[in-house]
């Protein structure tokens, strides 16, 4: 048996995201820039590559690439230009993609990621504008492909770290606040199953404390955040095995295979394609010039991280509350609108309510709060009446529904379903009362002590009202019956 | 009167004066072309549909000879090649456009080098067009097809493209004027590529009057053209002045190569005679770097080509063929077997050579180095330019030569685009017009070339030659 060497490995790895931004139209053309439409609906004489044709900037694509550059701490190159990328495939109709290659809008930025509670910096190498392909679709009855170029030309903007993360998860936490804070800034859907997002990795081993890079393999065809940690963690497996054998690790570029949990070569660097770049002559060079970062430095948004903090600060919210938060900035701003509303309900409960029952209403309706007719004040209203005790908890959850889906006032709500709180005493008692009848074991446990039992009681009470009563009120009844407290 | 032996502006003021309409001109072209076009073979294919006549009031109510590299709506444009066989583009170039909107009549498709690739219009895959004055000889190329139809009178004028010469040598091939405008002058969208940073439309006509006429018409900014400049287009017939008096005209020494041809260096000299009667000073300038522009010229427009050449893979429009036996994959193959039956030998040549100088471990060497050059050119002409107004040169070393006689040695065919390539690697405007024939009758070109957007300049120089001579009245003698 080969004796076994137990050497410590540190992984390296380094991705490549490429971002689908969601202008109105497509990068070099004036094609609807759309998702799921009727295949080549979608196309011009431009983006099919037909012979005469020449593209033309669109200049959102190049504001949003510096809000990009900007959140991501890049420098934006003050001259920029395109290149082509040269290779032949059927869903690229000019038998190149216009790209950039030696003087790409964005460089040397850096995102933070919390990783295992500890801040992170990660270094990014560049990022740059190009144009996506088609979409190649093999029909095996047709015993044929189709192709479909609704998606050529969709702007795309490939964001490259350097090789600064060191585990699945960090790669996982990377593209986590790197998701968040384009959503943010509202560049693109970011949806990997749509393909709007779109990861590739790169990965070797090192002894652990070199500071030389190893071999590495370059993954492909991962179709989750989910996706790219396992397969990173399969991968990085195979390497140590590799390794540990005594073998070397192949530079090649693998696919990740989802069902079988695998990756599997596809091809070799010797096969690499060489694809010849070269200055794109159709696109002059273009000057990025000091009024056009500033005029997208105002558009910038408060980055999560930074509205992180900020909510901690000002509403004296816990940590974990924020950070739930900002997922979702409509959702954040949806709270910070309910704690200005200053109707004297403490930041913590707004929080509460709207981690809890609005997420869940909200899940359950795959919306987002600015998709349903839920108003700040409806919102506030909701959670001082329960507060005050004249709704139940869960008939305040009931109203949440009801009004998000008609909209009508919190009042109006409980008038027509009859869930105002019952809290006078005389109807109260009557209901102790008989609760009291009905259950004498259980009583009887509470006479001798279980004080506990009283819980029991109370939801007996609540079941009689459907919920109605209120809760504090009926124990209080019970305790004074049956403990002369 | 024979119409169709007529200039534009000839026409213009007779249809005006409404002694004739733009049906009877459109009637006395097409009838020359019927005549004609079995010897000379100047189209790929006769427009049989165009409108025979323009509305009342159009502009330029004149038939006109499209390259067949210019896009056609609905109308099949091959760039002479089997690769684009029935491809009918769905939209209009811009100059098509705005040739149709004054209501130019559009005759046909004008040969060429397939891909514009050549200076004898010999790699057309549709059969070589012969010059109209000795129908055994080349008619020059790659604009072969246009230049021919307007010497011939198969159009009163025509549009080609140049990338490296490709309008002025066949204008000086055929006895005809021929403008190369600015770089980013005339929109290029719709000009299908063959090399993006060189390719520019411009005018063959009769006379420098239309070459005004024509330019004025087809140039400016265009938003769907990156590259096309937004600066105004001016009245360029108001730069037809017979006065170069006080001018500086540029003579650059390196021009003056062996291998010219004592005929076209005598007519040269000739016409600086005439310049200096009219009052022009010359002096001698040096264009230094002129000894690398065939090479430079060779490695840009050739890797440009290579990639501009690669959407005609059968996917999608033109040609698609697709062998008997697989031999790799069924799309490796199809890729293959279209571009080796739909390319030509030239063709395969330049995209061979393109690939190679864009190639891994080659680019700095060959592309790169090249646009150093290619800068370096263009300091060489800033500076002389900061000594004379316009420069001089004979177009092409030689008059046309015999059909057959360089197609085996393609080098050879690279050099007779010597005196026009800088031009291109600079983007400057530079005109061919006529100055003499040989002694075998042959018409002999005089070039000028002047700053960028300096095409008024380039006008008022060449009006005054010809106003000066009359080497353009000449008609070609063909049977």
């Amino acid at each position: 048996m080969r004796p076994s060497i137990s050497i410590e490995f540190e992984p390296v790895i380094g991705l490549e995201v490429h971002l689908q931004l969601n202008t109105k139209t497509k990068i070099f053309c004036g094609c609807a820039n759309t998702f799921g439409r009727e295949p080549n609906s979608h196309t011009c004489p431009v983006c099919l590559g037909l012979p005469g044709t020449l593209p033309v900037l669109n200049k959102k694509a190049l504001e949003y690439a510096i809000k990009i550059a900007l959140a991501l701490h890049c420098e934006v190159n003050p001259l920029i230009k395109f290149d082509r990328k040269n290779y032949y495939y059927p869903d690229l109709p000019k038998g190149y993609q216009i790209s950039q290659y030696d003087l790409p809008i964005a460089q040397h930025g850096l995102l933070v990621i919390s990783s295992g509670g500890q801040a992170k910096k990660i270094r990014i190498r560049r990022g740059h504008l190009e144009e996506d392909a088609g979409k190649l679709i093999h029909d095996d009855s047709l015993g044929c492909s189709l192709v479909d170029y609704n998606r050529t030309g969709t702007p795309l903007m490939e964001i490259v770290t350097e090789p600064d993360l060191h585990s699945s998860q960090e790669a996982y936490d990377y593209l986590h606040i790197l998701k968040l804070t384009l959503q943010y800034l509202d560049v693109s859907d970011c949806d990997m199953e749509k393909g709007s997002l779109r990861c590739d990795a790169n990965v070797s081993l090192r002894e652990k404390g070199s500071t030389t890079l190893g071999t590495k393999t370059e993954l492909k065809n991962m179709n989750s955040f989910k996706a790219v940690k396992t397969a990173l963690d399969f991968e990085i497996r195979r390497h140590q095995e590799v390794l540990q054998n005594g073998e070397r690790v192949v530079q090649e570029t693998r696919l990740w295979n989802e069902t079988k949990g695998t990756t599997f070569s596809m091809r070799s660097k010797e096969e690499a394609h060489d694809y010849r770049y070269f200055p794109e002559p159709d696109l002059v060079p273009f000057v990025v010039d000091k009024k056009m970062i500033d005029a997208a430095r105002q558009t910038l948004p408060e980055m999560p991280d930074v509205k992180l903090q900020r909510l901690i600060r000002d509403y004296q919210i816990p940590d974990y509350d924020a950070g739930i938060l900002i997922q979702d900035p409509a959702l954040a701003d949806f709270f910070e609108q309910c704690a200005k509303a200053n109707k004297g309900i403490e930041s913590k409960k707004i929080c509460n309510w709207i981690q809890g029952a609005l997420l869940q209403e909200l899940n359950a309706r795959k919306k987002s709060v600015t998709t349903i007719s839920l108003t700040v004040q409806n919102f506030t209203d909701l959670i001082l009446k329960v507060e005050n005790g004249a709704l139940s908890n869960l008939a305040g959850k009931d109203v949440l529904k009801y009004i998000i889906d008609s909209g009508k006032s919190v009042d109006a709500v409980i008038q027509e379903k009859g869930l105002a709180q019952v809290s006078d005493d005389q109807t109260l008692d009557g209901i102790v009362e008989n609760v009291i009848k009905e259950n004498e074991k259980v009583v009887q446990q509470v006479k001798e002590g279980k004080a506990s039992a009283i819980g029991f009681l109370v939801g007996q009470a609540m079941k009689k009202t459907e919920g109605k009563a209120n809760p504090k009120k009926i124990g209080d009844l019970f305790r004074r019956r049956l403990l002369n407290e | 009167m024979n119409l169709h032996e007529l200039t534009a502006h000839e026409l213009l003021d007779l249809i005006k004066a409404k002694k004739t309409s733009s049906q009877d001109v459109y009637a006395a072209v097409k009838k020359q072309i019927q005549a004609k076009e079995p010897q000379v073979h100047a189209y790929v294919r006769v427009n049989e549909n165009a409108p025979m006549s323009s509305p009342p009031k159009a502009d330029f109510p004149i038939p006109i000879a499209i390259k067949d590299n210019m896009c056609i709506k609905g109308q099949e444009t091959t760039c002479a090649s089997a690769i684009l066989k029935g491809f009918k583009p769905p939209y209009d170039a811009t100059v098509v456009k705005k040739i149709k909107q004054s209501g130019g009549m559009i005759l046909g498709n004008a040969n060429m080098d397939e891909f514009a690739f050549g200076s004898s219009t010999e790699n057309s895959h549709f059969g070589v067009t012969r010059n109209p004055w000795n129908l055994a000889c080349v008619p020059g190329g790659s604009s072969g097809g246009s230049a021919a139809a307007v010497a011939a009178h198969e159009a009163i004028w025509a549009l080609g493209s140049d990338t490296g010469g490709s309008i002025r040598q066949p204008a000086a091939f055929c006895g005809v004027v021929g403008l190369k405008p600015t770089y980013g002058r005339v929109s290029r969208y719709g000009l299908i590529a063959f090399a993006s940073s060189l390719d520019q439309i411009g005018p063959i006509t009769k006379d420098v009057h239309d070459a005004a006429l024509l330019l004025k018409m087809i140039a400016g900014y265009d938003p769907m053209d990156s590259t096309s400049v937004d600066v105004p287009v001016p009245d360029y017939t108001r730069s037809l002045v017979n006065n170069v008096k006080n001018l500086k005209i540029g003579i650059p020494k390196e021009y003056f190569i062996e291998g010219i041809d004592p005929q076209v260096k005598q007519s040269l000299e000739k016409a600086i005679d005439v310049f200096k009667q009219c009052g022009a000073q010359f002096q001698q300038i040096s264009l230094p770097h002129t000894e690398y522009a065939i090479a430079t010229y060779y490695i840009t427009a050739t890797a440009e080509a290579s990639s501009n050449l690669a959407r005609y893979d059968g996917v999608r429009f033109g040609l698609r063929e697709i062998p008997g036996q697989t031999r790799k994959s069924p799309l490796i193959d199809m890729f293959e077997e279209t571009r080796d039956k739909g390319f030509g030998a030239e063709a395969k040549r330049r995209i061979m050579l393109g690939t190679y100088s864009l190639s891994a471990g080659y680019y700095d060497d060959y592309y790169l180095r090249g646009l150093k050059v290619r800068t370096l050119i263009k300091e060489d002409f800033d500076n002389a330019f900061h000594q004379c107004d316009a420069i001089l040169t004979p177009t092409a070393p030689t008059t046309a030569f015999k059909i057959g006689e360089k197609v085996s040695n393609p080098l050879d065919m690279y050099l007779s685009d010597i005196f026009t390539i800088s031009v291109n690697l600079a983007g400057l405007p530079a005109m061919s017009l006529p100055c003499g024939f040989s002694r075998e009758g042959l018409p002999i070109g005089l070039q000028i070339i002047t700053k960028p957007f300096a095409e008024e300049m380039l006008f008022r120089v060449a009006y005054t030659y010809e106003q000066n001579t009359d080497w353009h009245q000449r008609k070609a003698p063909i049977q």
